[in-house]
């Protein structure tokens, strides 16, 4: 892991300060609540990602971050509150449709096709999205992003055969493969070893530099460090924290919350 | 009042029919389509002690018992073990125990052509009796008496027992079940067997007032599917109140409009809780 | 186009031109085998083009069938309107309903759709039987045309090749690519942007509309209609065995099931009749235990065995 501590000067420098400021805003949630039942899973939670910047979200676990992540992406809907993507009211709307406004996701727990070859699991990310691809156009895109997540020369192998690091890059690139206007990634570091992770915290990196708005809820703390330019730090649903990562990982609060959790 | 009390009384016995099949579908994930032929089986043994040796269908009860409980088992051990093996995902196991159940189904209901192709009518207590004005047949009342103390039974012990609690831990989530040590396949196969059993006295009860035959069972299949989603499936609260709705209606629509339109009805209320409530009158939202 | 398209579409050819002239060659009692094979064809396939990637197992082909044959039935006998009208009307309302069923229905697991699809020719039947028999007077419905063995059965190839046409034109197109990723996880299918629920309704409504024109078509191999004779519940349960005897997950899969199987099934109706429940039971249970992918899955095995391996 110590490789990774070695990221942050060298990649932050590479990115120009002043378009992060002058992003605009993105996605909105304002006081958003969601309740399952009696449990109150997301408590009255605000916050924004500006165009082009990579947000943290870290917090115990069973804090809500993946529920956030689920309500952001239409998975269910929420109790009370809003979501606007780039002035666009997402509410209320169905997860399609979401993804069609420019949404993608990768999912905590790897989800492929297994039944479908490793570039159609990609193109399936293109043809139905915010922007729409078909026939050979999606076939050369899915190609290039297979390419991008370091698959290239492995389009045909059936997804299945593949190791779960693989998976997730092709989880990856099939988020990418419809040109989100952002993208969420759930706890995509999770479960590589030390070698994978630095791959994997190289990618991200990357995305970022091209300039992808990215959400990341995450445990892995050095990536938070290394790739984040903000950080919400959320506990039973609520909001206890926002700023740099450092900041908000020196913040008392947080360190309370993360007492007797934190392993990594 | 008339309707009122016959619907009752026979919302009463589909509670044990849907409490049967909750137990196979809540607790060993079998949506087991071949239910209502076990009900059939029930029915068919209780005619045939009654015609044959002037058995009372309440002394056929002690013997259909363990009898259904043994041959469910037995289903769920050599049939249904394998398909709960090779299923990669929830679905798949879904699909297969639906063409596999209907595949029971078939078998069971071409035997019991073969062993008996006609109705099973026979005589039972067919006396009147009135209670709140009403006149009802005892044969009613008494397979309603019954049916509430086997649904009571049936209660306690999920509830109260040791066994019991094994069947709920397994219904909320496998997986963590076996954590605590429950042997997740001996249970299952013990809820499968036990609803199983359920089925089968129903149909004993329910052959004393309704002249049942061999292809009948899938009627009651479908009405013990419809309470169970409306009732919300693993909740014996909702599948109780969704029977006694699925009675009532029945026998509104039978006596005010027409006979023929009682499984119509059925299907109007199931419209109604898939357009409505999908999870069911108790159900909460996205749970 | 592929080499391999090419040689597909010979194939097709071959076998539809090869279809067409058994009437020719046959007549009388195979001529009907024949008849009775091809309206398998027709509503196994059209069957098996939603059922196969999405598997949610429908049970409704008796009731869409049986509105076909009823409404071309009641349009001709009560209303004097033509057969070719009456097809067109039925295939139309069989469609819409197969949509509301869908809307209804589909967006929840497949056990509920089971359930729902699993009583609804018997639902309708006794819904029809019972507004003809209070409103609308029990007449006898006839329908009479000049319409031989040969034609009906030269009308059912149609509906079979326009089966097949319309199964080769979803597989390519972003449609069928769709329901596959469907059947494999639905949940993705929705966070890449695919309407799941409008998918899987879209493909249910085309069983619908073709098993209703199959319907229309047999009506007049009956003459006399009566609704216990159309909505049949034992239909819709040998359009499922055939399909996945035949394998589902190959556009001609399910004729491979049909062929065979209408055999038996004929054989077993005239010299054990007693036992055609008992033979759909055993004949479920062998699919499910010992041929789960169907004959399509037990060829490509062996073939796959000798190194050929084919991308699903």
């Amino acid at each position: 892991m110590n490789t990774a501590t070695n990221n942050p000067g060298l990649t932050r420098s590479g990115k120009p300060a002043a378009r992060i400021a002058s992003g605009r805003t993105l996605l909105e949630v304002q006081s958003v609540s969601k309740a399952f039942g009696g449990l109150l899973a997301v408590d009255d939670l605000s916050f924004s990602v500006r165009e082009g910047e990579v947000l943290g979200i870290v917090g115990p676990n069973g804090s809500g971050k993946t529920t956030v992540m689920n309500l952001v992406s239409g998975v269910f809907s929420v109790s009370s509150g809003e979501i606007y993507l780039d002035g666009q009211d997402l509410t209320a709307v169905p997860a399609h449709k979401i993804a069609r406004a420019g949404v993608a996701r990768t999912f905590q727990l790897v989800k492929v096709l297994p039944g479908l070859s490793t570039i159609d699991n990609v193109i399936a990310g293109a043809v139905f999205a915010r922007r729409r691809r078909w026939g050979s156009e999606a076939k050369s895109h899915a190609r290039n992003l297979l390419d991008r997540v370091g698959l290239g020369g492995r389009q045909t192998q059936p997804v299945s055969s593949l190791t779960y690091i693989d998976q997730k890059r092709v989880e990856l690139a099939r988020a990418l493969a419809g040109d989100p206007q952002i993208l969420l990634l759930d706890e995509w570091l999770a479960g590589l070893n030390p070698s994978e992770l630095q791959t994997g915290m190289e990618l991200v990196q990357s995305l970022s530099d091209e300039g992808r708005t990215i959400i990341l809820v995450e445990h892995v703390m050095d990536a938070i460090r290394s790739l984040c330019d903000r950080c919400i730090v959320v506990n039973s649903g609520r909001l206890i924290a926002e700023g740099t990562p450092s900041a908000v990982l020196s913040d008392p609060a947080v360190i309370a919350a993360y007492l007797g959790e934190e392993h990594d | 009042m008339d309707i009122l009390i016959s619907g009752l009384l026979l919302g009463g016995t589909y509670v044990l029919i849907a409490l049967g099949l909750n137990l196979q579908y809540g607790v060993a994930r079998i949506m087991n389509l071949a239910n209502g032929e076990m009900l059939v089986l029930g029915a068919l043994a209780s005619f045939w002690m009654f015609v044959s040796s002037a058995v009372s269908p309440l002394l056929t009860l002690i013997l259909v018992i363990p009898l259904a409980f043994i041959g469910n088992w037995l289903i769920y051990r050599l049939l249904l073990i394998p398909l709960v093996r090779r299923a990669r995902h929830q679905g798949q196991l879904e699909v297969d125990s639906i063409l596999a159940t209907f595949g029971m189904s078939f078998v069971l209901v071409g035997i019991m052509v073969a062993l008996h192709g006609e109705y099973f009518t026979y005589s039972f207590l067919a006396r009147p009796i009135t209670i709140l004005q009403s006149t009802v047949a005892l044969n009613r009342l008494v397979a309603f008496g019954f049916a509430v103390l086997i649904g009571a039974l049936l209660v306690l012990w999920l509830n109260y027992s040791r066994a019991g609690m094994a069947v709920r831990a397994v219904a909320v989530d496998p997986a963590s079940a076996r954590l605590v040590g429950i042997n997740v396949e001996k249970i299952s196969a013990l809820a499968f067997a036990v609803g199983g059993s359920v089925a089968a006295v129903a149909g004993v009860l329910i052959s004393t007032f309704i002249t049942l035959d061999a292809s009948v069972g899938v009627i009651f299949t479908m009405k013990a599917l419809i309470i169970i989603i409306m009732g919300g499936v693993g909740d014996v609260r909702g599948a109780i109140v969704a029977a006694l709705i699925l009675g009532l209606v029945e026998t509104l629509v039978a006596t005010l409009i027409d006979p023929g339109l009682t499984l119509a009805s059925a299907y109007l209320i199931f419209l109604l809780v898939l357009l409505f409530k999908p999870q069911g009158l108790f159900g909460r939202a996205q749970t | 186009m592929k080499s391999a398209d090419i040689r597909a579409l010979v194939t097709a050819v071959v076998c539809i031109v090869l279809a067409a002239l058994v009437p020719f060659v046959f007549n009388g009692y195979w001529l009907s085998i024949a008849l009775t094979a091809m309206m398998y064809i027709a509503l196994s396939t059209s069957w098996a083009l939603f059922s196969g990637p999405t598997h949610y197992i429908s049970l409704a082909s008796g009731a869409f069938f049986g509105v076909g044959g009823y409404l071309v039935a009641t349009g001709m006998s009560d209303y004097n309107q033509s057969f070719w009208l009456m097809m067109f009307v039925a295939a139309i309302a069989a469609t819409v309903l197969a949509g509301l069923i869908g809307l209804a229905t589909l967006r929840l697991s497949g056990v509920y759709f089971v359930i729902f699809t699993l009583g609804l020719a018997e639902m309708i039947r006794n819904l029809v039987s019972w507004v003809q028999n209070n409103f609308l007077g029990s007449r006898g419905l006839y329908v009479l045309t000049d319409f031989t063995e040969a034609h009906i059965y030269w009308m059912l190839l149609t509906v079979a090749s326009a089966v097949f046409i319309f199964g080769w034109l979803v597989e390519r197109s972003r449609l069928g690519f769709a329901l596959k990723i469907i059947g494999n996880d639905e949940t993705v299918a929705r966070h890449v942007g695919i309407n799941t629920a409008w998918t899987k309704v879209v493909l249910f409504m085309s069983t619908g509309f073709f098993a209703a024109l199959v319907g229309a078509i047999i009506a007049p191999r009956y003459s006399y209609i009566e609704p216990n004779l159309v909505f049949s519940p034992e239909l819709s349960f040998l359009v499922v065995i055939m399909a996945l005897l035949g394998g589902t997950h190959r556009l001609w899969g399910p004729l491979l099931g049909v062929i065979p199987f209408t055999l038996i099934w004929e054989a077993i109706s005239i010299w054990i009749p007693n036992f055609t429940t008992l033979f759909l039971g055993i004949a479920f249970l062998t699919i499910v235990y010992f041929v789960p992918n169907g004959f399509v899955g037990l060829l490509e095995k062996t073939r796959g065995s000798r190194g050929v391996k084919a991308g699903s």
